[in-house]
């Protein structure tokens, strides 16, 4: 069994959400707490503007649990940036005992995974879960200096600069955090790191898949299957590896990175980076849920697990997608 | 080995979903952005000729690619060259501008990074190996030119 039943449930019961300028003239810019004015939030470094923003997403996040710092016993963080950085040095700012995490972009699963196991476990009371990209930095980092006049491909997917956290925790009121179904790396082959949602594809397949059969539930249970940052491709690719499977997915599905953005946007595929599905849990999904419009979710975060040096040796990218099934009231 | 044919299998199958880029207007706006790029040089070089007429056409052309090379620092600097880039792709990275524009961007990227291991030592990051190719390939040509001119 790779799934897990929480059987506390641990609530989600502070949410905050931060987008770019760009990401605030999306679909969802109306559901974020905060836009950004512009991409360097004011600090020297766009490295600093991420920090900056996973450090409001956490203050913002306890500010609506109706927590101070001193109530969090842990926070569980991860970024895109080497060494996660980010999530390192906001640790430092909020002086909590900290765990870092990897898992590309589908850290926002994996912390709230690994958050609910914790809590569930009794071993913790007040988690804080905390997660994010920044464009400019992923760029940098990833792929080329922005002002390079170099044409994107059909199949990139563009780093929103988002960070979305949330406080876990027993007391409280929030959709509960009833299962995970931590996922396995799928690797198919893909080296194109161009088109990541090919490479996440397959890992969220298998992740819905044993979920599916961990649980014995269908699709059609939920009323939001949702998947992180498959982006446009991804997604289709996603549908198809599932009908393989004789598993079929319906309106209730949807894909974070596909519908980021507007077409107008022009961002190819969609959206990618951690703070996708960070930021569209921590604003919609959880105010739809507190609405009644969802009550019961699974949220398939996807990470590509690929490094710039491994790339460059020809190495295929692995994939890894965790599962969160948030429901809303119930037992 | 069956995990091979598998991937195999799964990669083709992406191939084949993948949303290709229509040639025809990207071939279109890369010709003729180029080719502007290139009208704008004869036209620096020839005022520059027709301002100074005593100038050798040989310093012409360096002033010509100083001054045009110094405008697509410019532009990248200001940020209008990677849009440029964007719309003309090849048309504006295959002129020497291209060129500026690559040595010109990680410079200004990685100047955070500080001036000895931020910027000069990212600036040749994407031009490097352009550089490399040229240097390798003049040799190669200079021995072909050794070698005919034995005979």
């Amino acid at each position: 069994m790779q799934t897990i039943e929480f059987k506390n449930r641990p609530k989600i019961i502070g949410n905050y959400a931060i987008a770019g300028p760009k990401e605030g003239k999306g679909p969802f810019g109306q559901y974020f707490d905060y836009v950004m004015q512009n991409d360097s939030f004011g600090e020297k470094t766009y490295e600093l503007a991420e920090r900056k923003m996973f450090e409001q997403a956490v203050t913002g996040a306890l500010q609506s649990a109706g927590l101070k710092s001193a109530d969090i016993n842990l926070m569980l963080a991860g970024d895109l940036l080497n060494q996660i950085i980010s999530s390192s040095f906001t640790a430092r700012a909020f002086n909590m005992p900290y765990l870092g995490l990897f898992g590309a972009c589908s850290t926002m699963a994996e912390s709230l995974a690994t958050g609910a196991t914790l809590i569930d476990g009794g071993y913790f009371n007040n988690v804080v879960c905390v997660t994010g990209s920044h464009f400019s930095t992923a760029e940098r980092q990833f792929r080329f200096p922005l002002e390079l006049g170099n044409q994107r491909v059909p199949t990139s997917q563009w780093t929103v600069t988002a960070a979305g956290a949330s406080v876990l925790s027993m007391e409280g009121e929030g959709p509960q955090v009833c299962m995970a179904t931590y996922g396995r790396v799928i690797d198919y082959g893909v080296v194109d790191v161009n088109n990541m949602g090919a490479a996440m594809a397959p890992s969220a397949a298998d992740t819905i898949i044993t979920h599916l059969a961990d649980t014995g539930r269908k699709p059609s249970y939920y009323d939001l299957i949702v998947t992180g940052d498959l982006g446009k491709l991804g997604a289709e690719i996603l549908i198809d590896l599932l009908e393989e499977k004789g598993i079929r997915l319906g309106l209730n599905y949807s894909d974070c990175g596909h519908c980021y953005y507007t077409r107008e946007q022009d961002t190819m595929c969609g959206a990618s980076g951690c703070g996708v599905s960070a930021s569209i849990l921590n604003s919609y999904i959880i105010r739809k849920m507190k609405k009644g419009e969802y009550k019961k979710v699974l949220l398939v975060a996807t990470g590509a697990l690929m490094s710039t040096t491994a790339s460059q040796q020809g190495e295929s990218i692995p994939g890894v997608s965790h599962a969160v099934v948030l429901e809303m009231g119930g037992k | 080995m069956k995990n091979q044919q598998l991937n195999e299998k799964y990669n083709a199958y992406v191939e084949a979903r993948i949303p290709k880029t229509k040639p025809w207007p990207s071939l279109f706006n890369s010709f003729w952005v180029g080719g502007v790029i290139c009208l704008i040089g004869q036209g620096i070089n020839d005022l520059i000729l027709y301002l100074f007429p005593s100038m050798a056409q040989q310093s012409a052309w360096a002033w010509t690619l100083i001054i045009i090379i110094g405008i697509a620092s410019f532009l990248t600097a200001i940020g209008v060259y990677d849009k440029i880039g964007k719309f003309a792709g090849g048309g504006s990275i295959v002129p020497i501008t291209g060129f500026s524009n690559s040595i010109a961007s990680p410079a200004i990227e990685f100047k955070h990074e500080g001036i000895i291991y931020g910027t000069c030592v990212k600036m040749f990051t994407i031009a490097g190996p352009v550089i490399v190719v040229g240097v390798v390939a003049s040799v190669v040509v200079g021995i072909i030119y050794y070698v005919i001119g034995l005979f």
